[in-house]
């Protein structure tokens, strides 16, 4: 391959990844697509954006065509697939759909039912990765400048970085560890607490926001219990909920819900020296800019 | 010239429903040396056997085949039938056309032609057959019971009653099982150490018992009536014959770990008892924690301070027993009969993330519950809390942990649980009538005398709340915690805020239960559970003779039904060891000594050490079958090379006849 | 499950055996220990639960579980799968439930649940990629909703969380192609 001679000229440990964004990074959820592609060029992690990929398909094609949901992701494992390089994927959603479609084209006849739908020929020698394992990786050295010392944190995996663990590779769907560990390796204190891979509501929003308001509540209400300064999380879908509807129930609770809720890219960022501006931290319904100054990080 | 009888069974419609007996019948007649042929709805009742005893008087049949089941169901009675009449009861052949043919196929037609193949074989067979006798052997009349827990105890007391010499091999320090951490017993609510300590001493007391406490089978070797088993005492460093179990070494040593017997709530000493009523009632030092091993370890290379030299023990003990000496020793015993009553452990949690994963210390087990309610347990019977010590007001427990879940590779019923867990409610209003229980079941199994009755007082009298559904979540939220289930029965989700979650965990078989079943060679369940020789007729026995099992090591039984499986497989083995001597089966190899060239390559393959060496007249070397251990499996025959190893009862010849009959058509 | 007749059983259950088929989920092994519906986080909103979706498929009840709200509530969360002492896949069957009531032209019980799926779908369509606003809008349009979340526009668009412009890329034509491929294969399976 032509790519190969070029690619003899760069360091040796340098890690390069085919990057797919979706649709959210370009979108609500540009803070994470910011901060992720901070955090890996301090990493030496270079990512290479796929050229007009398109959407996943998500939960609405995943609910209403099961040959959809499987056909989106195949069009762009088939576009990573040419590439040769292995994916990175920050947005759970995309991950999640991603990775299902790999294993579910591992079954001959799926297999050529989605062949015959793109109308090309699919292979499953493709790895695709979350950015959490991308980065969460032990293997590479973080330069912390400033450690996230006094700030305690309560990782929020969500549904779609646990199950189901078999294929998504979650270490443990009930009490994952990755982000805990990588939070745990920038100097902050991590929360134990049990709804780590509880469900906030994601695929009904709009329609029944009664939902996610519920299940939503729950999950700040705990994690502040431990203490928690702020949750961190990996997934847009969880981002939105978390962090957008807190004034509503403060209303409803007639109990001020203020928890800031981070991605996970944004806190490596700030431990990595970026600045709050750098890694957008202005752009989160719930201000976190306060707890951070307070904290010493802002 | 044979003159052969067949007998064809219906075996009601289980072989008649699918093959055309008559049809076959017709066929035997017509197959060489058959002189007479019949069929027989049940040929193994009494009217069936009596047409065989019959028709061998009259019509002088010299050979019997009967084409019905397994030879493993009925061989034993059709050889004493023909025997009845005269024959020599090797002069049989059983064709099983039930297992092999009626049961697994569905066409009749071809499973017809089948089973008159089956008949043909089996004709040909026992055409070739010769008169067996079997041998007398010796045996040595004492028993080995392994497992001291309320079924070892009762097997072995039973049998030492009989005068019969009993050696009692316990793994812990102390006799007592799973029963002596329990409170109350369901469904009298009997305190447990009560009705079990009196049986324990007199463990110790009995003349005819010998008890080896922190001991483990390790090898056994011999067959029915001759065993020989190595026995490993593991080094309790005291000297148990000076020892009075005076108290004085536990309650000064400053070794202090936590407490298996309590699992977990309580700490013991390093030199300890597990339990105040221990038998026997004196101690074994744990070298793990020992202080004085950890000073006799220290090198200098690990840095710090050199750790003191204790032996605290050791100065303070009134009859200088402990002994930094002692070592492991293996001693090897004598026996006629083992019953194997290796019990149970209980489920462990941690496997569920689910509930915490092991990591919440208010989710506890039923069995550290019955710690907690013991007068004599760690909190001295007060039902606290773990975590902070507070009395506990709203109890939540979870049926099923374990159980009926093929997710932990657990699918069955642990059978127990569903009355343990009513005990606990009923106990725990007692104890506080402010306390509030929930019990999340599937499904309440209370069958059983007086069962049914007690699960009904923990919901009637007890006012525990009963919710049909398996709880999915258990979380900590603040000091509490939060139990998420369904009450199934109005069909919506329950949220609980507990201060205590116990888990009813199921049984599973003890620790090594396989590795001692293959020393015993007996088989045992993909759980390693230990099978018996038949579930329902023969629930003692194993396949191995002289081996036989009980208890919860079988499979998941409660405290009655261990003890009388513990007197019953007593029963089997005293009815062995009351005889004078043993009949040998016959159908064991033989070695023709002019073919046999000396390679030994037999001696390679049996898993008996059946094989021994003889030298002939002609100063050869040649193999020779000790025929009290072989078993005739028959491993022997296919390794000879020069063929000079045959099969009683399963001959090359007749073998070879079978299938000729077959080919020549 | 308030119903006016008794459920009448008849010998054939075509239903339970084409969903155990389909899905390749064994619903015979269910048997009924309420888990998944324990642990599900919208099980209390729902008209019938995860286990009785379940029941109602051992006993043929399809009317029951395709016009249940239950299968629209689902959040795809896949708790109840992984902690099903039957390993039963419950999730793929609530899937499997919705595109069946789809394709039967059914008339959802949760219908602002499928239009939003259906907004969502049409901007792919158009865009390649999903377009926040105009999904927002098509949404409330197409549900006649018109003004819900406008009151969260001023904050959404101070935190720029919005764009005034679809992202276009040139995959637009591409998922046209595949959405359309999709529907002919999956009416052709059917």
């Amino acid at each position: 391959m032509v790519q190969a001679e070029s690619s003899s000229l760069e360091p040796v440990a340098k890690r390069v990844y085919s990057y797919y964004p979706g649709c959210s990074l370009h979108a609500s959820a540009k803070e994470f697509d910011v901060s992720a592609k901070l955090v890996c060029q301090k990493l030496g992690i270079e990512l290479r954006e796929l050229e007009d990929w398109i959407c996943c398909g998500a939960s609405a094609a995943h609910s209403t065509s099961h040959l959809l949901s499987l056909a989106l992701p195949a069009h762009t494992l088939k576009q990573a697939g040419e590439k040769g390089l292995p994916l990175a994927v920050p947005c759970a959603m995309c991950f999640s759909r991603l990775r299902i479609t790999l294993h579910e084209l591992k079954k001959k006849e799926t297999l050529d039912l989605v062949s015959r739908t793109l109308e090309k020929e699919l292979s499953t020698d493709v790895t695709v990765e979350s950015m959490l394992d991308v980065l969460a990786n032990e293997s590479i050295s973080l330069p912390v400048t400033k450690p996230l010392e006094r700030l305690k944190v309560a990782c929020y995996y969500g549904c779609l970085l646990a199950r189901p663990p078999e294929v998504i590779g979650c270490d443990d769907a009930e009490n994952p560890q990755t982000m805990d560990r990588l939070m745990g390796r920038l100097g902050a204190e991590v929360a134990d607490w049990g709804l780590k891979t509880s469900c906030c509501g994601a695929g009904v929003s709009f329609p029944r926001l009664d939902i996610v308001l519920k299940l939503s509540h729950r999950i700040l209400s705990l994690a502040r219990s431990t203490g928690a300064d702020c949750i961190a999380v990996a997934c847009p879908m969880c981002h939105a909920n978390l962090d957008m509807y807190q004034k509503d129930m403060t209303a409803k609770h007639k109990e001020k819900t203020n928890l800031p809720v981070l991605y996970f890219t944004q806190l490596m960022g700030l431990a990595l020296g970026f600045s709050p501006k750098e890694l957008h931290l202005d752009r989160h319904l719930t201000d976190p800019l306060p707890m951070l100054r307070e904290k010493g990080l802002a | 010239m044979s003159r052969i009888g067949v007998f064809v069974c219906h075996c009601g419609t289980n072989i008649g429903g699918v093959v055309d007996v008559p049809k076959v019948v017709e066929a035997a007649k017509q197959m060489p040396l058959v002189v007479f042929a019949d069929e027989n709805k049940y040929t193994c009742s009494e009217l069936g056997q009596a047409s065989i005893r019959n028709a061998i008087d009259e019509h002088r049949l010299d050979r019997v085949v009967v084409a019905a089941c397994s030879p493993r169901m009925h061989e034993n009675t059709f050889r004493r039938t023909v025997a009845a009449a005269g024959l020599n009861p090797y002069l049989l052949e059983i064709a099983n056309i039930r297992e092999h043919c009626s049961w697994v196929h569905s066409d009749h037609d071809e499973a017809t032609v089948k089973a008159i193949d089956h008949v043909q074989m089996a004709v040909a067979k026992v055409a070739r057959h010769e008169a067996l006798f079997p041998k007398t052997i010796g045996l040595t009349k004492r028993a080995l019971v392994i497992g001291g827990g309320v079924t070892g105890i009762q097997a072995a007391l039973d049998i030492a009653a009989t005068g019969h010499e009993v050696v009692l091999v316990e793994r812990e320090p102390s006799v007592g099982g799973r029963m002596a951490q329990l409170d109350k017993t369901f469904p009298t609510l009997d305190c447990s150490a009560c009705i079990l300590t009196p049986k324990m001493v007199d463990v110790a007391q009995h003349p005819n018992i010998t008890l080896l406490s922190y001991s483990e089978v390790k090898e056994v070797r011999g067959f029915v009536g001759n065993f020989e088993v190595d026995i490993l005492k593991k080094a309790k460093m005291v000297d148990h014959s000076k020892c009075t179990g005076c108290g004085t070494c536990w309650q000064k040593c400053p070794g202090k770990v936590s407490s298996e017997f309590d699992l977990g709530l309580g700490q013991r000493t390093a030199i300890y008892i597990p339990f105040a009523q221990a038998v026997p009632n004196k101690p074994v030092i744990d070298l793990e924690n020992c202080r004085y091993q950890t000073f006799l370890k220290w090198d200098e290379s690990q840095g710090g301070k050199k750790p003191p030299e204790c032996r605290i023990c050791e100065k303070i003990c009134p009859t200088k027993s402990i002994d930094w000496e002692q070592q492991d020793e293996i001693v090897t015993e004598k026996f006629g009969a083992i019953v194997v009553a290796t019990g149970f452990k209980t489920f462990d949690h941690s496997v569920y993330g689910e509930y915490g994963g092991g990591r919440y210390p208010d989710v506890i087990s039923s069995l550290q519950l019955e710690r907690l309610m013991s007068a004599a347990g760690p909190t001295e019977g007060e039902v606290v809390r773990p975590s902070d010590g507070a009395h506990v007001k709203n109890v939540v427990f979870v049926q099923c942990v374990g159980s009926r879940d093929d997710r932990v590779g657990r699918p069955y019923c642990s059978k127990v649980c569903c009355m343990y867990t009513a005990k606990h409610a009923i106990m725990l209003k007692e104890h506080d009538p402010d306390v509030q229980c929930y019990v999340f079941y599937i499904d309440v199994r209370a069958g059983g005398k007086d069962f049914e009755e007690f699960a009904r007082r923990a919901q009637d009298e007890s006012g525990a709340i009963y919710l049909r559904g398996r709880v999915s979540h258990i979380y900590q939220d603040g000091k509490n915690l939060k139990v998420l289930g369904e009450d199934s029965l109005i069909g919506r989700p329950v949220e609980i805020e507990a201060d205590l979650v116990v888990l009813a965990t199921g049984m599973e078989a003890s620790d090594n239960a396989d590795t001692l079943a293959q020393t015993l060679n007996i088989s045992y369940t993909i759980y390693n559970f230990l099978i018996e020789a038949h579930p329902k007729l023969r629930p003692v026995e194993t396949q191995t003779d002289g081996v036989f099992v009980a208890g919860s090591a079988v499979g998941p039984r409660d405290i009655p039904e261990c003890v009388a499986h513990g007197s019953a497989a007593a029963v089997k083995a005293v009815a062995l060891l009351s005889q004078d001597s043993l009949k040998s089966d016959p159908l064991t190899s033989i070695v023709d000594p002019m073919k046999c060239v000396g390679c030994f390559a037999c001696k390679v393959v049996c898993p008996f050490n059946a094989i021994e060496e003889q030298v002939t007249r002609d100063k050869r070397t040649v193999s020779s079958i000790n025929e009290n251990l072989c078993k005739g499996c028959g491993l022997c025959v296919v390794a000879c090379r020069p063929g000079a190893i045959n099969l009683r009862g399963f001959t090359s010849q007749q073998l070879l006849s079978e299938v000729l009959t077959l080919v020549r058509e | 499950m308030l119903k006016s007749t008794a459920i009448i059983l008849g010998p054939v259950n075509d239903f339970l055996s084409s969903v155990q088929s389909h899905t390749g989920q064994s619903i015979t092994a269910c048997y009924q220990c309420g888990k998944c519906t324990a642990g599900c986080p919208s099980a209390y909103a729902m008209d019938i639960t995860p286990r009785q979706i379940m029941r109602a498929i051992q006993l043929g009840l399809k009317d029951e579980v395709l016009d249940s709200s239950a299968i629209w509530l689902c959040l795809s969360c896949e708790t109840c799968s992984l902690r099903c002492p039957r390993e039963i896949d419950i999730a793929r069957v609530m899937e499997a439930m919705r595109h069946l009531s789809l394709s039967e032209g059914r008339r959802p019980a949760q219908k602002d649940v499928v239009t939003l799926y259906n907004s969502f779908l049409q901007q792919v369509r158009l865009f390649g990629r999903v377009y926040d606003l105009g999904f927002g809008v098509a949404y409330n349009m197409r549900s006649g909703h018109p003004f819900s979340n406008v009151t969260r526009l001023p904050g959404l668009f101070a935190r720029r969380k919005l764009k005034l412009a679809p992202d276009r890329t040139k995959g637009a034509s591409e998922v046209r192609r595949i959405a359309a491929r999709a529907k002919e294969l999956e009416r052709m399976r059917t």
